[in-house]
C-alpha cells in the first residue's frame, strides 16, 4: 500500500482507472487451532495497509503483551471470541496495487469441515497451514483432500513458525517432499510451498533474510501473480435461464449468468428441456449490445425465433450438450445436525431448477483419517460421501471436475427448509447426444413410484412410530370395548390412533389394512379375530416383530362363556408370549388401557418427553 | 480453448456476480422489497438492479424506512430518485412513534433508532407481507458483518440467529420459506466501501449532496460536528452553530448523524481522503458508540 500512497495522493484518478481494472481472486485459509493462521491473516492484512487505525487501537488494547496480537483483527462474533475459535466462514477483503483479494476464513477442525466446504466452493486458492514443528498431520492432509473435491484450481501450503524450527532448509524439504507426494493424488493444478513466520512476517508479503536458501516467492506475490482467469470453463456454454424479462410485447430477454463458455451473437442454441433450437438474435446489457458474452458475465439473451423458455431451462449449443440425467453419483458433504435419510425426499437447487430427490443409495463413506473408501450405515454431519441420486426429472449437469458450476447442488430438507448437504456430480462415460437427452427429459421421474415420506418423517411428525396393538382373547373377553377405550386415551394424550374393524373381512385383508396404517406411522388398534397361533405368526410376519403389540385378553373362560353363549369357543390357542396379558375380570377398563399404555411407553413407541 | 482476453475486472465481476443475485431472489421469492436508505449503497444496489431488469421496470418497490428526522437533503434526493424511478417508492413512518413524540432528543439514541427505525422496519414487512428484503450492507462495514450470509434467514419474528445460520455455497442460493418468515438478500456483501465509491463515479450515479465538502452549520458534540439541519435541532447551553467545511462519510438522522472536516468536494477527493485517512467507517455514527458487539446485537433485534 505505501507505494500506492503516493499516487493516491498525486493521482488519484490514476490510481483509481488502476484500482477497477484489477483481478479478483478468492482463496479460503485453513489450519487447525494455533497453526497461526489468524496470525498470517492479521499479518498480510496489517502489512498490506489494509487495518485502519481505530481498528489498530482495539487490538492494541486487547492484546496481552505489549506487541499488538494480529490474530485479534480477525475476530468474529462475540460468542465466538468468548470460546475462543473460530466457528464459521468470515469473509474478509484487501487489495495491493496487483489484485483485489476475497479471503474466506474458516476453522479447520474436522467438525468444522461444513465451514470449510463452504469457504471452499467458491475458492480460487487454497492457503493450508502447516506447524514446522510438527509437520504433514492427518488434519493438513484432510483439509488438502477437501480443497481438491470442491475444485479448487491451486494450493499453498504454508509451513509455518519457522522461526521456532531455526528456519531449517531440512526442515522445509522434508514437509514439501511429504507433501507434494501426497498432493499427487489430488487434483489441483499446481501446489506451491512457502517457508514462513507468520508471528514475524518472513516470507507473508517480503522475502525473508532467514531463508537464503529459499528463492521462490512470498505468499503474498504469489497471490498475486498466481494465474486464475483461465481456471474458468470457456469451453462448454451453460446458461440456466435465472428470469424472463418481458416488459412488453415486443420484447423477450432471457436473463441470466453465464455459467461456463462463449456465446456469440448469431450462435445456434438449443433450449433444454424443449430441445428446440433458434439463433441467438441479441447479447444484451444496459450499456447496449455486446458481441459475445463469457463465463461469469450477467446478461440477457434474445432469440431469433420465439420459443417457450421459462426460469429453469438452460441454453446450450447443439453441438456440446451437458447430461440430461434424472440419476447420478456425486461426492456429498452432509452439513446438518439431523443425518441423511435415504427414505426420504429431498429438494435439490441445482443451477437455477429445484427438482425432488431421493438420495437412495450410498456407495461408500470417505475416511476422514485415511482419506479411503469405507463402508457405512449412514451420513451425519460433516460425513463426505458417494452417494446415488435419483431425481423427479431430468437435470443438465456436467461432471464437477470439469465445471463447477454445473456440477454442484445444494440439497434442501423440504419439511425444515434448511441446507443440508452440498453435492458435487460425478458423470462417467461418454457425453450424450441431443436424441439420448430427449429421450430422458421425457422419461417419466427416476424416483420410484412409492412413499417419499419416511418412518423417520412421520415419527417426527407424530412424535410417535407407528404399531399395531393387536387385542387376541375369547369371544367375550371385551378385547373391543378395551380397543376403544385405549383409542380414546392415546387420543386424549394427544397421539394419532385409530381403530380397524371392517366388518365381514377375512383376516388376510385385516392384516393388510393393519400394515397400511401402521405404514402411515400411527397406532392401529385390532380386535379381529385371531384365534390360532398361525394367525398370528402371519400377523407378526407381515407387519414385523417390532411393530405389533400382542395383548391377551386373558378374561375368565366362564365369564366369557356366560357373555356369549352362543359364540364359538373352540380351537382358541392362546398367545405364548404376549407383551401384555390383562384379565378384564380381575381389573377394570380403565386399569387395562393404563397397563397397555405403559407397554407401548416402555417399547419406545413414543418419541416425545 | 483458451481465450486469454475473457478476463473481468474485479468491479465488472462484482456486478455481476450481484445482478445474478438480484435475479435470483427475484425470482424465488413472492414479494420482495428494496430497502431504500438514501445513501450511496442503496444507490448502487438501486443501480444494479436497474441494470439486472432492463429494459423491465424494477420487479419490486423500494421501501424508505423514514424516521422523519433525516436531513432535508436526503427528503429532496429521494423525492427526486422517486420521480426518475420505473417502479414505486414506498415510505414508511411508524405512527406510533410519531404519536408518542419520539425523537433522538428526549428518547435518546437507542430508543429513537430502535422505534422509528427497528421497530418501524418490522412493521413495514409485516404490513405488507415482504418475504424478501434487500439491504445495501456489506461485510467489509463491520466485523460481525464478516460471517453474514448473502441470503440472511430471519424467523417470523424477523430475529436473526447468528448460531442457525444455513451454510453458503457456490451461488446458490436457498430461499425456501415458510410463511411469515423472511429473508434479507445482501447484493452487496463482496462490496468494499472503495468498490461503492469507485461505482459511483463510474457510473455516475447521483448521490446526496451531503457526502461532499461544503460549508455547514454545525455543532460540536463528543469531538465530532453535527449538523443545524432544521430548526427543531436543540442547541444545549453555551451551544452556537458556526459554518465549518464539513462532509458526512454515512448519512441517518441529523442529530445522530456526525461530519467530518472535509475540503473534499468530488468523488475522487472524497476517496483520496478516505484512502489516506483509513479511519473506520462507522466513527461518524454516534449510534455505534454504545458497546463492542453492538452491531451483532441491532442484528439480532432486527435492525439490519
Ligand atoms: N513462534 C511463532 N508463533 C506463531 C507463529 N504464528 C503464530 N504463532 C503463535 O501461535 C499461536 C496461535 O496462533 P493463531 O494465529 O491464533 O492460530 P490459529 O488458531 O490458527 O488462528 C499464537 O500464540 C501465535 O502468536 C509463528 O510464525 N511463529
Amino acid at each position: 500500500m505505501t507505494d500506492e500512497k503516493e499516487l493516491i495522493r498525486e493521482d488519484i484518478e490514476a490510481y483509481l482507472a488502476k484500482y477497477r481494472k484489477k483481478e479478483l481472486l478468492r482463496f479460503v485459509s485453513v489450519g487447525s487451532v494455533d497453526d497461526g493462521k489468524s496470525t498470517l491473516i492479521g499479518r498480510i492484512l496489517y502489512d498490506t495497509g489494509m487495518v485502519f487505525e481505530d481498528q489498530m487501537a482495539a487490538v492494541r488494547a486487547a492484546s496481552q503483551s505489549d506487541e499488538p496480537d494480529l490474530a485479534l483483527l480477525t475476530d468474529g462474533l462475540k460468542a465466538e471470541r468468548e470460546q475462543g475459535i473460530t466457528i464459521d466462514v468470515a469473509y474478509r477483503y484487501f487489495a495491493t496495487d496487483k489484485r483485489k483479494f476475497i479471503i474466506a476464513d474458516t476453522p479447520g477442525h474436522i467438525q468444522y469441515t461444513r465451514n470449510m466446504v463452504t469457504g471452499a466452493s467458491t475458492a480460487d486458492v487454497a492457503l493450508i497451514l502447516i506447524d514446522a514443528r510438527y509437520g504433514v498431520l492427518q488434519q493438513s492432509r484432510r483439509h488438502a483432500y477437501i480443497a481438491s473435491l470442491l475444485g479448487i484450481p491451486h494450493l499453498a501450503v504454508c509451513v509455518n513458525k519457522m522461526d521456532l524450527k531455526e528456519f531449517s532448509k531440512d526442515v522445509f524439504d522434508s514437509i514439501r517432499a511429504d507433501f507434494m507426494e501426497f498432493g499427487k493424488t489430488l487434483r489441483f493444478k499446481d501446489i506451491q510451498a512457502f517457508p514462513v513466520s507468520a508471528l514475524l512476517g518472513d516470507n507473508v508479503v517480503s522475502n525473508s533474510e532467514n531463508t537464503p536458501w529459499y528463492d521462490g516467492p512470498n505468499v503474498l506475490e504469489y497471490l498475486e501473480t498466481v494465474p486464475v482467469s483461465a481456471d474458468r470453463n470457456f469451453d462448454d456454454f451453460r446458461y440456466p435461464v435465472q428470469y424472463v424479462i418481458r416488459p412488453d410485447l415486443d420484447y423477450r430477454g432471457f436473463a441470466g449468468e453465464v455459467a461456463s463458455g462463449v456465446i456469440k451473437k448469431g450462435d445456434d442454441v438449443v433450449s433444454l428441456p424443449s430441445g428446440k433450437t433458434s439463433r441467438v438474435k441479441a447479447i444484451d446489457t444496459f450499456e447496449g449490445e455486446i458481441d459475445e458474452a463469457f463465463a461469469a458475465q450477467s446478461v440477457t439473451i434474445r432469440l431469433e425465433d420465439e420459443i417457450d423458455i421459462s426460469r429453469g431451462d438452460m441454453l446450450v449449443k447443439p453441438n456440446n450438450l451437458p447430461r440430461a440425467t434424472r440419476r447420478f453419483d456425486a461426492f456429498m458433504v452432509w452439513m446438518h445436525e439431523k443425518p441423511l435419510d435415504t427414505e426420504k425426499a429431498y429438494l435439490v437447487k441445482h443451477t437455477t431448477q429445484t427438482v425432488r430427490a431421493q438420495i437412495d443409495k450410498i456407495h461408500f463413506e470417505v475416511d476422514m483419517d485415511t482419506l479411503e473408501e469405507k463402508p457405512t450405515d449412514g451420513i451425519r454431519l460433516n460425513d463426505i460421501a458417494k452417494v446415488h441420486i435419483s431425481c423427479h426429472r431430468a437435470l443438465y449437469v456436467d461432471d464437477y471436475a470439469r465445471n463447477r458450476q454445473t456440477g454442484a447442488f445444494i440439497v434442501i430438507d423440504s419439511l425444515t427448509n434448511n441446507t443440508v448437504a452440498a453435492g458435487m456430480i460425478a458423470l462417467e462415460g461418454s457425453s450424450q447426444n441431443l436424441e439420448d437427452a430427449m429421450k430422458e427429459l421425457h422419461a417419466e421421474s427416476a424416483m420410484e413410484p412409492k412413499t417419499f415420506v419416511s418412518p423417520a418423517e412421520r415419527m417426527e411428525r407424530f412424535g410417535q412410530r407407528g404399531a399395531t396393538v393387536w387385542l387376541t382373547g375369547l369371544p367375550g373377553s371385551g378385547r373391543w370395548t378395551l380397543a376403544y377405550a385405549l383409542e380414546r386415551k392415546l387420543f386424549d394424550q394427544g397421539r394419532t390412533a385409530t381403530v380397524v374393524s371392517p366388518v365381514g373381512e377375512d383376516l388376510r385383508s385385516m392384516i393388510s389394512a393393519a400394515k397400511a396404517v401402521t405404514d402411515a406411522g400411527l397406532i392401529n388398534i385390532c380386535a379381529f379375530p385371531s384365534p390360532t397361533k398361525k394367525d398370528r405368526a402371519e400377523l407378526v410376519d407381515r407387519l414385523g416383530e417390532n411393530r405389533v403389540v400382542q395383548v391377551y385378553v386373558n378374561t375368565d373362560e366362564a365369564l366369557c362363556r356366560e357373555r356369549r353363549p352362543d359364540a364359538d369357543f373352540s380351537g382358541f390357542e392362546p398367545p405364548e408370549n404376549p407383551d401384555v396379558t390383562v384379565s378384564l375380570d380381575e381389573v377394570r377398563i380403565d386399569k387395562a388401557v393404563d397397563i397397555i399404555l405403559n407397554a407401548l411407553e416402555a417399547r419406545g413407541q413414543f418419541e416425545d418427553h | 480453448m483458451n481465450i486469454p482476453d475473457h478476463k473481468l475486472s474485479q468491479l465488472r465481476q462484482l456486478e455481476a456476480e450481484s445482478i445474478q443475485i438480484l435475479r435470483e431472489a427475484a425470482a424465488e421469492f413472492d414479494n420482495p422489497v428494496m430497502m431504500y436508505s438514501v445513501g450511496k449503497d442503496s444507490s448502487v444496489m438501486l443501480r444494479l438492479a436497474v441494470k439486472a431488469f432492463a429494459p423491465g421496470p424494477l420487479p419490486f418497490p423500494l421501501l424508505h424506512v423514514d424516521t422523519t428526522w433525516k436531513f432535508q437533503d436526503m427528503y429532496r434526493y429521494r423525492d427526486q430518485v422517486e420521480n426518475e424511478l420505473n417502479g414505486e417508492l414506498i415510505k414508511y413512518v411508524n405512527q406510533d412513534g410519531v404519536k408518542m413524540g419520539v425523537n433522538p432528543f428526549d428518547f435518546g439514541s437507542k430508543k429513537h433508532t430502535d422505534i422509528m427505525k427497528t421497530d418501524a422496519l418490522k412493521q413495514a414487512l409485516s404490513k405488507y407481507e415482504f418475504d424478501c428484503a434487500f439491504g445495501g450492507a456489506r461485510r467489509d462495514e463491520e466485523k460481525s458483518r464478516a460471517k453474514e450470509r448473502i441470503f440472511s434467514f430471519r424467523d417470523a419474528h424477523h430475529q436473526w440467529d447468528p448460531k442457525n445460520q444455513r451454510p453458503e455455497l457456490w451461488n446458490v442460493f436457498n430461499a425456501k420459506i415458510k410463511k411469515g418468515e423472511n429473508v434479507r438478500v445482501f447484493p452487496l456483501s463482496n462490496w468494499t466501501e472503495l468498490d461503492v465509491w469507485l461505482y459511483v463515479w463510474l457510473e455516475n450515479i447521483a448521490v446526496v449532496p451531503l457526502y461532499f465538502a461544503a460549508e455547514r452549520p454545525v455543532v460540536e458534540r463528543s469531538g465530532t460536528w453535527i449538523m443545524v439541519d432544521d430548526d427543531r435541532m436543540r442547541l444545549e447551553e453555551g451551544e452556537k452553530p458556526q459554518m465549518k467545511r464539513v462532509r458526512f462519510r454515512t448519512l441517518g438522522c441529523y442529530p445522530l448523524s456526525g461530519a467530518v472536516e472535509s475540503t473534499a468536494d468530488t468523488v475522487p477527493k472524497v476517496i483520496q481522503e478516505m484512502l489516506l485517512n483509513r479511519f473506520s467507517e462507522r466513527q461518524g455514527r454516534l449510534i455505534d458508540f454504545d458497546e463492542e458487539g453492538s452491531m451483532e446485537a441491532k442484528k439480532r433485534e432486527g435492525y439490519f
